[in-house]
């Protein structure tokens, strides 16, 4: 099994996703960024609602939940890639894929119902956290979603290729990463929000 | 090709733990807030205690941190993230309560009792 070309290989993926690695630490620094001006500022509301006022805890739970499934649907995925079942790999893929998009959705529509009622980011300072840290991750759910189309689409063309693997080995990175950054949120913003 | 049958055994059941696992903490934080079960203080401790621990789960069993050979590259700049990060959010926190009470410009008196007063607001 251990041919040259296949140590080679192993070796090629430990570099990429070790500099992938690396660019989600950083990334872990903006949102410690973001997340210490949410927290300076969530008792800035300038006459306008607070956080107990305008988040629903259901709506969060069920976000979180969406995400949480993707996450391991998407390390369904990576096993099924694995074991070279491209047929289980595109099905866990695209499950994935339509949970993504359904937690986008639900944020969507909590940001619009927000900016209805008329609270948005220009109300308050908290707001404005608020907005910009919910907002970037929202931002790489979608990246994350281009991604994956993106990926699915070669693998439709090509099959599984080396290289189609390592950016699949990556997306998982980023993917269960994101789910990572979301559990602070939920419990940082809404959790925390609703019980103070 | 039987070694390779276990592996990927274990790395399913990894996922089905890590996965089951996330959900339970994620609900139990959820009842603590919803059902009003605990309050103040000791609330966000808890809560923020059961997001450290769903971290724990997740780098364990999805991102398999565990699993990394020497040198732990990973490890290392997980653990240089973390120093960075505790930096910038306990340092902001501190620094901006502390100017919130020191660049008032206001008489002792006074100060406090806004400060009691924005106390009781919860910043």
């Amino acid at each position: 099994m251990s041919t040259p070309r296949l140590i080679e290989q192993k070796f090629l993926d430990y570099k990429t996703s070790s500099g992938f690695w690396l660019y989600l630490m950083t990334d872990c620094v903006l949102f410690a960024s973001l997340f210490a001006t949410y927290a300076v500022l969530h008792a800035a509301i300038a006459g306008g609602p607070s956080a107990s006022d305008i988040f629903e805890l259901p709506m969060a739970l069920t976000e979180t939940i969406i995400l949480l499934t993707s996450s391991f649907t998407c390390g369904l995925a990576l096993l099924a890639l694995r074991h070279n079942n491209l047929k289980q790999l595109i099905v866990w893929l695209g499950v994935t894929y339509i949970l993504g998009v359904s937690f986008l959705t639900i944020e969507l529509s909590e940001f619009g119902s927000l900016i209805q009622a008329g609270h948005s980011w220009q109300q308050s300072a908290f707001l404005s956290a608020f907005f910009t840290l919910v907002g970037t991750h929202g931002l790489h759910i979608t990246v994350g979603l281009l991604w994956l189309l993106v990926i699915v689409g070669v693998l439709f063309k090509r099959g599984i290729t080396p290289k189609v693997k390592r950016q699949l080995m990556l997306f998982g990175l980023f993917w269960h990463f994101l789910d990572l950054v979301w559990i602070f949120i939920f419990t940082v913003v809404y959790l925390m929000g609703v019980a103070a | 090709m039987a070694r390779r049958d276990n592996d990927y055994q274990r790395t399913l059941i990894n996922y089905v733990v890590g996965f089951l696992a996330s959900l339970a903490l994620t609900f139990c934080a959820y009842v603590l807030v919803s059902g009003h079960i605990l309050g103040g203080i000791t609330l966000l401790l808890v809560i923020g205690g059961l997001a450290l621990v769903q971290m724990l789960v997740q780098l364990l069993f999805f991102l398999h941190m565990a699993d990394e050979s020497r040198p732990r590259f990973r490890l290392v700049s997980f653990g240089f993230m973390a120093m960075i990060l505790v930096i910038v959010v306990a340092g902001s926190l501190w620094i901006m309560y502390h100017l919130n009470y020191n660049m008032m410009g206001m008489s002792p008196s006074q100060k406090d009792t806004y400060m009691t007063t924005q106390k009781d607001k919860g910043f």
